[in-house]
């Protein structure tokens, strides 16, 4: 079982994301440059936050075009496990794993806090070992998590039962005032119609020891793991 | 001594010398004649450009170097004191820690998204140039008024700026909006936690904000990287962003004051690639591990002209470069420009020769430009050529050692204020405290800063243990059992009423803040932000500053070791407060130790550890309540000095909360500075729904304000267990700390009786409205909350 995180010019939580498989999880854990076909027999693949090629133009609108993210495209398309984090989500979504789009937040600001998200489907290998509707205090950090589609297919990710975090108040209330971002439905991860592969604008990887104020995001790691183990 | 080869060109476009030019280029007659003299014939123009940059004050430190030099520097943990890119300590481990404080305050007034975005970029340059990794940032920030006060023109009186107009007010929004968007924006793309700090409003800062980046870095005690050139034929490699014609005298820029038509210096100012440079970050850090880099150091103020002459004059060789070899990203550009030029997110470096191809094949990788521009020469001069012309040819030392030093003349100067408190004024007659302290709570240096702080990513590299909004902010150290505390503090007001005691209380401040996680204040870097040196009352205070903060850092242990001088704040002819930031670096051995600044819970004992050693007359407390925000925010007016400081009490106050930290036995610390007492407690209150019940005693003859709201430095609230009071009373004491108990957490109401009279009371939640989101409300901004539309749901 060995973990991959990504590596593009402006990644910036990709030493994150490999401490808290390496380190808090215990797994084996590489990185992989995005100038590279070969994901070194990797069975999950972590798209991390960051600023990927600076961001200048869309955010994730050039990262989708490096060597490595046709080697990930072909891994989830057969089914491998791709979780892309904040940047990752974005870029997911531009190479098209994933469908939408994240806007700028609706305050036009740059967040960075802690919000509260409730999970609505424990049937993900991201998510097996929450419960449904367990609420998961975790932080965000982007300008652009202001998810969007179409009405057509925000139907189809709710008959699928595809959105598997929405933003909500600490007591678990989808509410406006707990959508920091203006996403529609308070859409804060979603998955792709096989479920293996996964975007969300929080960090559970910065909320994954206790000393950084909250454990709740290694129920992400930990789901994982469980759900590698067992396949 | 060097001798001077006759071949040298005057540069193609050069004018003949005259008056004119060089006024235009900063610099006066006697700095000419001297130029003539090193050199022993007239400058190229090219030479006088590189002069007038070496020269400015910005570089050269020309009217404040003899000052600097009575701060300490030394202890056994400063690996590296001023002089590099960064003071460097050693904090266990095999780690070492280099840090850095820098201003970027004329760029910021004049384009406040790129000048602050710059800054940052800047003073992470300093950090990563080192070898050191940064890991967190702060910013210590200045701006005019943001909103009306009760008296704005006997504010306006104070500071000689004239009343506050809504007009001002929108300019002041607007400086700060693009101000907190430029840092953001740069620190959260390179990836680097931005840990707070302070904003601070006052009139005098409306024409010359202050912007203030402090950064802190992380190297391998024995992988440390210096700005050093070595070995005589080594290649100079030039890598990182191509230049262009930007910021070309910026330095000097930054050594004048703002006169009318000053913003068409805009073109002046730099942009900034965050992007960019976090590839540099990479690349530089992968590149040091091939072991084939000698010395490197970034290009900042003076660009390619700083990074030459002083990498070689530290190195004792000279360094020849070659214009054509530099990448351009503009057509056209003279040898001039390219030596002025200020582009951001460039590097230079000297590499062992031969060894070239594992630097380039690193920076490759990395999608940046590398290219060798010259080599290391013995004879200490710097010479550049132009298609293989000579159009520089300058001995090192004349840029850096024998760049003019003044001492300028001093004149002893006082504030334009009462000494003592006014006859109109009266305390202790209205009974409306409670409603005072919520407009306390929601002023703007007091209210949560919430909206600036939440622009930045203050979570990025999963270190940060205490973030915005703390006295301090705490990284762990992934590896080891050890965290790093880091505060900034500066209180302009209390240096304009008295410059020697207010600096003495921003390095007090700022280690009583780092103090009160636990951790040791051990190392300290200082901004200083003045007037125009050639006025003697600027240039007094300025070296009143200078002796107040070397008693505080000698009494505290806190060397400086490095920093920055920013001069000429002055705008038609007003100057700043004289505004000495200091950021104070400590060391926390056990980081699960570290103590939280709020309330835990209901039912602790609240205490108030104190560093004053006996309580002060009432004559001397109204003295002092001047100085106050109290008496700025609720009264409109300003007298008197600052609070008086103890350091040898101080000092064992900052030991007795180390003590106290590493026994366990406290469940919160806070610092009580702004506001004084009761904000203080009311701050411990917020986001914990816990209250407080609280109960003071007033000596003689001394009013409710003056004991809710006095600013007396050296004081701690502190809450812990109750059967942990009796051992916190006994370690207190033998440090010579009192440990004052005030009352109780108690379930959500915020209580205080002075002698058993209750002056202040309301729900916790009534302060915290007061508090919270005040900032946005005095700028007219929504929520991001009132944004979100309720219903998005429309194809």
């Amino acid at each position: 079982m060995k973990f991959g995180v990504v590596v593009f010019p402006g990644s910036n939580c990709d030493h994150d994301a490999y401490h808290v498989l390496g380190t808090v999880a215990r797994q084996p854990v590489t990185f992989l440059w995005h100038e590279s076909h070969d994901l070194q027999n990797c069975d999950a693949i972590i798209i991390p936050g960051g600023f990927a090629f600076g961001d200048y133009l869309r955010t994730g609108a050039i990262a989708r075009f490096s060597p490595v993210m046709q080697a990930v495209s072909k891994f989830a398309r057969s089914g491998g496990l791709v979780l892309g984090i904040c940047n990752g989500f974005q870029v997911l979504c531009e190479a098209g794993l994933l469908p939408g789009a994240l806007m700028r937040n609706a305050g036009l600001k740059f967040i960075c806090k802690f919000v509260h998200v409730r999970v609505e489907s424990t049937d993900t290998p991201y998510t097996q070992a929450c419960a449904r509707g367990e609420v998961l205090r975790v932080p965000i950090a982007h300008m652009e998590g202001n998810y969007f589609c179409d009405e057509p297919m925000h139907a189809r990710l709710q008959r699928e039962e595809r959105i598997i975090f929405r933003y909500c108040d600490a007591e678990g209330r989808a509410t406006a005032e707990g959508n920091p971002n203006g996403a529609l439905d308070n859409i804060a991860g979603i998955c792709n119609e096989g479920r293996n592969v996964l975007g969300l604008m929080p960090h559970p990887e910065r909320a994954s020891e206790a000393e950084l104020g909250s454990m709740d995001g290694f129920r992400v790691f930990e789901s994982l793991v469980g759900a590698m183990a067992r396949q | 001594m060097v001798t001077h080869s006759p071949t040298v060109a005057r540069a193609p476009e050069a004018a003949a010398i005259t008056a004119d030019l060089i006024e235009q280029h900063g610099l006066t007659p006697d700095e000419y004649e001297k130029i003539v003299r090193i050199l022993g014939r007239e400058p190229s123009l090219t030479e006088l450009g590189i002069f007038s940059v070496m020269w400015s004050e910005h570089c050269s430190y020309k009217s404040s170097r003899v000052h600097l030099k009575r701060l300490p520097t030394h202890s056994p943990r400063v690996v590296q004191g001023p002089g590099e890119n960064a003071g460097i300590i050693d904090i266990g481990d095999g780690w070492a820690c280099a840090f850095k404080i820098e201003s970027h305050n004329h760029p910021s007034f004049l384009e406040p998204f790129q000048g602050a975005a710059t800054g940052v970029g800047g003073i992470l340059r300093d950090i990563f140039t080192m070898g050191a990794r940064p890991i967190a940032v702060m910013d210590s920030l200045r701006f005019g008024d943001i909103a009306r006060r009760g008296k704005p023109n006997e504010i306006g009186k104070v500071t000689g700026y004239g009343a506050v107009d809504e007009k001002a007010i929108h300019k002041n929004h607007s400086l700060l909006e693009g101000v907190v968007s430029g840092i953001a924006s740069y620190g959260n793309c390179f990836g680097v936690p931005n840990l707070g700090g302070e904003t601070k409003f006052e009139p005098c800062y409306a024409g010359n904000p202050l912007v203030n980046a402090f950064a802190l870095g992380i190297v391998r005690r024995d992988e440390i990287f210096y700005a050093r050139a070595a070995g005589v034929g080594n290649p100079v490699i030039y890598v990182g962003a191509k230049t262009g014609r930007d910021g070309i005298h910026g330095a000097t820029m930054a050594s004048e004051e703002f006169r009318e038509g000053s913003e068409q210096k805009r073109p002046n100012v730099q942009v900034g690639d965050p992007f960019l440079e976090k590839l540099l970050l990479e690349a530089c850090l992968e590149a040091m591990q091939t072991g084939a880099i000698v010395g490197i150091q970034d290009m900042g103020a003076a660009g390619l002209t700083c990074s030459t002459c002083e990498m070689g004059a530290r190195g004792g060789v000279g360094i020849e470069i070659e214009m054509d070899s530099v990448p351009q990203r503009e057509t056209g550009m003279t040898a001039y420009e390219i030596m002025l030029s200020e582009s951001q997110e460039r590097m230079l470096l000297v590499a062992e020769k031969g060894r070239e191809d594992e630097v380039f094949r690193v920076f490759e990788k990395w999608g940046l430009d590398a290219f060798t521009i010259g080599h290391v020469t013995a004879d200490g001069v710097m010479r550049v050529r132009e298609h293989g012309e000579l159009v520089a040819e300058i001995p090192n030392t004349a840029l850096t050692d024998e760049a003019p030093v003044y001492r300028r003349p001093m004149q002893p100067w006082q504030a334009d204020v009462p000494r003592q408190m006014p006859a109109h004024v009266s305390l202790g007659e209205k009974q409306e405290l409670t409603a005072a302290l919520k407009r306390l709570l929601a002023s703007p240096n007091i209210c949560e800063k919430r909206w600036i702080t939440e622009q930045y990513d203050s979570m990025v590299q999963t270190n940060t243990l205490a973030g915005p909004g703390a006295d301090a902010g705490l990284v762990r150290i992934k590896g080891t059992d050890r965290a790093l505390g880091m505060a900034v503090d500066g209180n302009g007001r209390w240096c304009y009423l008295d410059p020697k005691l207010g600096a003495s209380h921003a390095v007090a401040e700022a280690a009583r803040n780092v103090a009160c996680t636990g951790a040791v204040p051990v190392a300290a870097t200082n901004c200083l932000n003045f007037g125009n040196p050639e006025k003697p009352h600027v240039m007094w205070k300025f070296s009143q500053v200078i002796d107040g903060l070397a008693a505080a850092c000698e009494a505290l242990g806190t060397p400086i070791t490095g920093g920055n001088v920013s001069l000429y704040n002055e705008t038609l002819g007003e100057g700043i407060y004289p505004t000495p930031v200091v950021g104070v670096v400590g060391i926390l051995d056990d980081a699960s130790a570290a103590v939280q600044p709020k309330f835990q819970e209901v039912g602790c004992e609240i205490m108030l550890l104190t560093a004053a050693p006996a309580a002060a007359s009432a004559d001397a407390l109204k003295n002092e309540f001047g100085s106050s925000e109290y008496a700025r925010e609720i009264l409109g007016e300003l007298w008197g000095s600052p609070p008086g400081l103890d350091l040898h009490q101080e000092a064992a106050l900052h030991r007795c909360m180390a003590e106290l930290g590493s026994r366990r036995v406290l469940r919160s610390a806070h610092d009580c500075s702004d506001g004084g007492l009761a904000v203080a407690l009311a701050e411990c209150c917020f986001g914990t729904r816990v209250g407080a019940s609280v109960a003071l005693h007033a000596g003689a003859g001394i009013a409710p304000e003056l004991v809710l709201f006095g600013e007396d430095a050296g004081r701690i609230v502190i809450s812990c267990d109750p059967d942990r009071s009796e051992e916190i009373k006994k370690v207190a004491h033998q440090h010579g700390i009192a440990a004052i108990p005030l009352g109780k957490t108690v379930p959500e109401q915020f209580t205080v009786a002075i002698d058993r009279h209750t002056v202040v009371s309301a729900p916790v939640s009534e302060l915290e409205s007061a508090w919270a989101r005040s900032l946005e409300r005095m700028l007219h901004v929504e929520t991001e909350e009132r944004l979100v539309p309720n219903v998005v749901q429309r194809s």
